[in-house]
C-alpha cells in the first residue's frame, strides 16, 4: 500500500514536472500569466510530491519490508536505525530518487525566495531545474525503480516486478542482504548527502545563466543572484570529498584518504571548475571580466555534476566507489551531450552581447591572478578528464585499453597545485588594475623572508626530498602572506579608527565577510597542503608479527602488543579487537585498539585502524591477522603520518572560511532597507 | 566586500597591445607546460588494461607494466600474515563490458568464471596487507608484471565486489510464504 502511494507519487511528479515546463516555455512565448502562475505551481508541488514519496520509501526501509527489492537489498534486521536511514540513498535507485527530491526541493526554495524579485528569469530556471527532474524521474521510474517486489512464479522462480504477475505470489524474505559492509559506517550517513547536496546546489546557477541567456539579460544579475547559492553549493561539495577522506582515513580498505579512483576523481572535478568559476565570479563581479568564461564555467560544472552521479552510479569504471552496476549509462550520455550542446549553443548564439569592456592591464595586478588561477584550475581539470577517460580514448584510437594509476595524477597535476599556491601566496598582496613586479615586491618581501623559516625548520630536521621542502615553503608563503596583509589591515584600521585591535579585527572582517572568508579559506587550504606533504613525503611504516608483550619500533615510537579479545557481536558480527600500547621514552602515550570486524552475512571483513593524533604526527595502526587458536601473537602494520592533522584542521578553517563569506551581510541589507 | 579600488570608466580605451601579448606567452607557457607534464606522466604511468587470455597469449616480457582483471577463487586464497604475502589465483573474464551485459551482468559473468574450469587462470602474489574485499567472486584488478615462472607479480590490487542481491533471487524468499 505504502509502495503503491510512493509509486504513484513519483508517476505524478513525472507528468508534473513535464507540465511545469510546457506552460512556462508556452507562458513566457504568449505571456500569459495564468500559464506561468500554473508553471510555478506545479513546479513548487514536485517537491512535497516528492517529499511524499521519499517518506513512503523511507518507512519501507524501517519497517523492514524485505519483500521490496530495494530494502532487501540496502537493509537488514540487524542494521541500526540510522543506517536504515542512510539506506535511502544507499543503493542506486534510492540515490537516483534522493538525488531527484533534493532538486525539487531546491527548486522549491528559488521559486518561495525569488517569484517576484526575478519573475522574468524564473520561468526559464524552472525549464531548465525540470527538464533535468525529468530526465532524472524518468530513470526512476523506468529504470531505477525503488519501489519492486519480489514475486515467486508458479515455476517456482522469483522475479521482480512492480505488479503482481499472474499466478504469482509475494516473496517474503525474513531478513534483508544489507548494506556493504564497508558502507555501514557513520560516514554514510553524512558523505553521500553532502556531496549530492553540493551536485544539485551547482543546477541552481547553472538554470540562472542558461535563463540570463535565453532572456538575453547578459548583465551580472544571474550572478549575482546566485552568488550564494554557488558558495554554498561549493561548501557542501568540498564537505563531501573532505568527509569521504576521513571515512577512508577511519575504514581501511577503501585506501587511503585519497587514491585518485575514477569517482573520487569524479566529484573532484566539479569541485575544480566550481572553484575556478568561484574565483572568476568575483572579477565579473568586481571588474566586469570574465562574462563568457563564467557562463562557459557553470555550464561546464553542471555537465560534470551530472557526468558525477553517472560515474558513482554506473560502475563503468574500475573504483572501489563501483557497488552497483548499471543500464543507465546511454541515457546519462545522451541527456549530457544534448544539455551541453544547447547550453553551448545559447553561449554563441549571445557571445557579443556579453563582451566585457575592460581589459587586464598589468601582468602582476590581481585581475591577472585571478586569470592564471581559473587556467591552473582547469588545466588540474583537463588532466583529471583525461585521466578517467583515457581507457575509452585509448581503446577507440588503439583498440586496446590503457588506464592510468594514481601517479600520473600526482606527477601530472602536483606542479600545477604547487603554482596554485604560489598564486595564492601572492595574490592578497597584488593591487586591482595596475601593479608591477617591483610594487609587488617591495610588499611581499617580508612575509616571504619570514616564510623561509618552515623549509629550513624542514631542513633541518632532516627533509631531504627538495620537493617536499619547495612545497612546504609554497605553502607556508600562502600562511605567511595570508596573516601578514590581515594583521597589516587590522593595525591600519586600529590606527585610522582608533580603535582596540579586537574591534578593528570584528568589523574588518565582518564588513568585507567575502573577502576575508576568502582569506581563512586560503589559509586552510595552506594548513591542508601542510598535511598532505606530511603524508606524501614524509610517511614511514614498519610491520612485524608480535607476541604478546613483544613490541616494534618506529620513528622513536615503541609499540607493544598486550592483548587481542575476539567476540561475536549480536548484530552479526565477529569482533578481533588487539590492544596495542604506543610509548615514547618509556612514557606510555596512548593505548589503541585496531581491529578486523568480520560480517558473517556477507562474509566480508572490515578493517578499523587504531590511531593516535598530535599535531605533530599520526600513528596508524592496523591490525593485520590474528593466531586464531592461541591469539597470542598478530601481525601488525604501523604507519607514521606526519602533520596529517593539519589535513583536518585546515579543512574546518576552510569550512569556517566559507560558511563567513557565505553569512547574509546585515548591513547590506540595512543599507537596501534604507533606500527602499 | 565593496570594491576597493572604483573603476575609471575610460581606462577601456587604452589598450597597450604590449601588456596583452604577455598574456599570450602566459598561457601559451602555461599550456605547454601542461602538455609536457601529461604526455611525461603519461609515459611513466600508463599501463594497458588486458584479460589473462590475452596477457597469456602475449609473447614474454611484451608489457612491463600491465593490469588485468579476473574473478578471484576463493579456494585459493593463501596470505603470509607474517610475510604479507597474499597469494590467490584469478580466472578470466571478458573484458568488453557489451559482452559481459549479453552474459547477464558483471556478477554473473563473475559466478560463472570461477566456477568455470576451462577459463585460464592466473597466478598473482601481492606484498601488502589483505584488503578486506578479497573473498571468492571478487573482481580483482591487478597490476604489476608478469615473471617468468608465470606468476603475475603485483603492485596494485583492486577488488569490486558486486553485491550479492544482484544474483537475482535472496536465498530466504523459497522457504517462506
Amino acid at each position: 500500500m505504502i509502495a503503491n502511494i510512493g509509486f504513484g507519487l513519483l508517476v505524478i511528479t513525472l507528468v508534473t514536472s513535464l507540465i511545469a515546463v510546457i506552460t512556462a516555455v508556452y507562458g513566457v512565448t504568449s505571456k500569459t500569466r495564468a500559464m506561468l502562475e500554473t508553471s510555478r505551481l506545479a513546479a513548487l508541488s514536485t517537491f512535497p510530491l516528492l517529499s511524499m514519496s521519499v517518506a513512503a520509501l523511507l518507512a519501507l526501509l524501517l519497517s523492514g519490508k524485505f519483500e521490496y527489492v530495494y530494502v532487501y537489498q540496502t537493509t537488514s534486521l540487524s542494521m541500526p536505525v540510522y543506517l536504515k536511514i542512510a539506506a535511502l540513498w544507499g543503493g542506486q535507485q534510492g540515490s537516483l530518487l534522493f538525488w531527484c527530491w533534493l532538486l525539487s526541493g531546491f527548486t522549491f526554495i528559488v521559486l518561495i525566495r525569488k517569484w517576484k524579485q526575478d519573475h522574468d528569469l524564473l520561468p526559464w530556471v524552472i525549464v531548465v531545474t525540470n527538464i533535468t527532474l525529468f530526465f532524472f524521474m524518468v530513470l526512476v521510474l523506468f529504470f531505477e525503480n525503488p519501489f519492486l517486489k519480489y514475486y515467486i512464479l508458479y515455476n517456482g522462480e522469483v522475479i521482480t516486478s512492480l505488479f503482481q504477475p499472474f499466478h504469482a505470489i509475494t516473496a517474503h524474505p525474513t531478513d534483508g542482504s544489507g548494506l556493504n559492509p564497508l558502507l555501514r559506517h557513520f560516514g554514510m550517513v553524512v558523505h553521500p548527502p553532502m556531496l549530492y547536496l553540493g551536485f544539485v546546489g551547482f543546477i541552481i546557477p547553472f538554470a540562472y545563466a542558461i535563463a540570463a541567456l535565453i532572456e538575453g539579460r547578459t548583465d551580472d544579475r544571474w550572478l549575482k543572484a546566485t552568488r550564494r547559492w554557488s558558495l554554498m553549493a561549493w561548501l557542501f561539495l568540498s564537505l563531501g570529498l573532505i568527509l569521504g577522506s576521513r571515512w577512508a582515513y577511519d575504514v581501511l580498505g577503501w585506501g587511503g584518504y585519497w587514491s585518485w579512483d575514477p569517482v573520487e576523481i569524479s566529484a573532484f572535478m566539479p569541485w575544480l571548475t566550481g572553484t575556478a568559476y568561484l574565483h572568476s565570479m568575483v572579477m565579473q563581479d568586481k571588474r566586469g571580466l570574465f562574462k563568457h568564461w563564467n557562463v562557459a564555467l557553470i555550464i561546464l560544472t553542471f555537465c560534470l555534476v551530472i557526468f558525477g552521479t553517472f560515474l558513482t552510479r554506473s560502475g563503468l569504471f574500475s573504483s572501489v566507489h563501483a557497488f552497483s552496476e548499471s543500464q543507465i549509462g546511454p541515457a546519462f550520455f545522451i541527456f549530457i551531450a544534448v544539455m551541453f550542446v544547447a547550453s553551448l549553443g545559447l553561449l554563441l548564439y549571445r557571445w557579443s552581447s556579453l563582451s566585457s569592456n575592460y581589459q587586464i592591464k598589468s601582468f602582476f595586478s590581481r585581475e591577472s591572478a585571478f586569470l592564471y588561477n581559473n587556467l591552473l584550475f582547469l588545466a588540474i581539470f583537463a588532466i583529471c578528464l583525461l585521466g578517467v577517460i583515457f581507457p575509452i580514448l585509448s581503446e577507440l584510437f588503439t583498440g586496446q585499453q590503457v588506464t592510468v594509476g594514481p601517479q600520473f595524477y600526482e606527477s601530472a597535476a602536483g606542479p600545477l597545485f604547487a603554482l596554485l599556491l604560489l598564486l595564492m601566496g601572492i595574490v592578497p598582496l597584488t593591487a586591482w588594475s595596475t601593479s608591477s613586479a617591483r610594487n609587488l615586491g617591495k610588499t611581499v618581501w617580508k612575509p616571504a623572508l619570514l616564510s623561509l623559516v618552515f623549509p629550513i625548520l624542514a631542513v633541518v630536521l632532516s627533509a631531504k626530498n627538495w620537493i617536499a621542502v619547495i612545497a612546504i615553503w609554497l605553502a607556508a608563503l600562502v600562511i605567511c602572506v595570508t596573516l601578514y596583509d590581515y594583521i597589516r589591515s587590522i593595525r591600519l584600521r586600529a590606527a585610522n579608527h582608533h580603535e582596540p585591535l579586537w574591534k578593528a579585527f570584528l568589523t574588518l572582517t565582518t564588513r568585507n565577510r567575502r573577502r576575508y572568508g576568502g582569506y581563512i579559506i586560503h589559509l586552510g587550504v595552506a594548513l591542508m597542503g601542510m598535511g598532505i606533504i606530511g603524508i606524501e613525503f614524509f610517511q614511514t611504516q614498519t610491520q612485524a608479527m608480535l607476541k604478546q608483550g613483544e613490541s616494534l619500533d618506529l620513528s622513536g615510537y615503541t609499540i607493544t602488543y598486550r592483548d587481542l579479545q575476539i567476540t561475536d557481536t549480536p548484530d552479526g558480527r565477529n569482533v578481533a579487537k588487539a590492544e596495542i600500547s604506543i610509548s615514547r621514552d618509556n612514557q606510555e602515550l596512548k593505548v589503541v585498539y585496531p581491529r578486523i570486524d568480520y560480517y558473517y552475512d556477507s562474509e566480508q571483513a572490515v578493517t578499523i585502524p587504531g590511531l593516535r593524533t598530535t599535531l605533530a604526527d599520526d600513528l596508524y595502526i592496523i591490525l593485520v591477522d590474528w593466531e586464531p587458536v592461541t591469539s597470542e601473537g598478530a601481525t601488525i602494520k604501523v604507519f607514521r603520518n606526519p602533520l596529517m592533522n593539519w589535513f583536518w584542521i585546515g579543512s574546518i578553517v576552510a569550512v569556517i572560511g566559507t560558511l563567513l563569506a557565505l553569512w547574509p551581510s546585515t548591513i547590506r541589507k540595512s543599507i537596501a532597507k534604507e533606500e527602499a | 566586500m565593496n570594491n576597493n579600488t572604483s573603476l575609471p570608466q575610460n581606462q577601456s580605451k587604452e589598450k597597450p597591445a604590449l601588456k596583452i601579448n604577455k598574456f599570450v606567452i602566459g598561457g601559451v607557457l602555461l599550456l605547454a607546460a601542461v602538455v609536457v607534464l601529461v604526455v611525461t606522466s603519461l609515459k611513466g604511468n600508463a599501463q594497458y588494461y588486458l584479460t589473462i587470455d590475452e596477457l597469456l597469449a602475449s609473447p614474454p616480457g611484451e608489457y612491463s607494466n600491465v593490469r588485468v582483471s579476473g574473478v578471484v577463487i576463493g579456494d585459493t586464497i593463501e596470505y603470509d600474515a607474517q610475510h604479507q604475502v597474499l597469494k590467490f589465483t584469478i580466472a578470466n573474464i571478458p573484458g568488453d563490458n557489451a559482452v559481459i551485459e549479453e552474459m547477464g551482468g558483471i556478477a554473473q559473468v563473475l559466478h560463472t568464471a570461477s566456477t568455470d574450469p576451462s577459463a585460464s587462470r592466473l597466478k598473482i602474489e601481492y606484498h601488502d596487507v589483505k584488503p578486506d574485499l578479497l573473498k571468492n567472486e571478487a573482481q580483482a584488478i591487478v597490476t604489476g608484471h608478469l615473471g617468468e615462472d608465470g606468476v603475475f607479480y603485483a603492485e596494485e590490487l583492486l577488488l569490486k565486489c558486486p553485491s550479492k542481491y544482484e544474483e537475482g533471487l535472496p536465498e530466504q524468499s523459497q522457504n517462506s510464504r
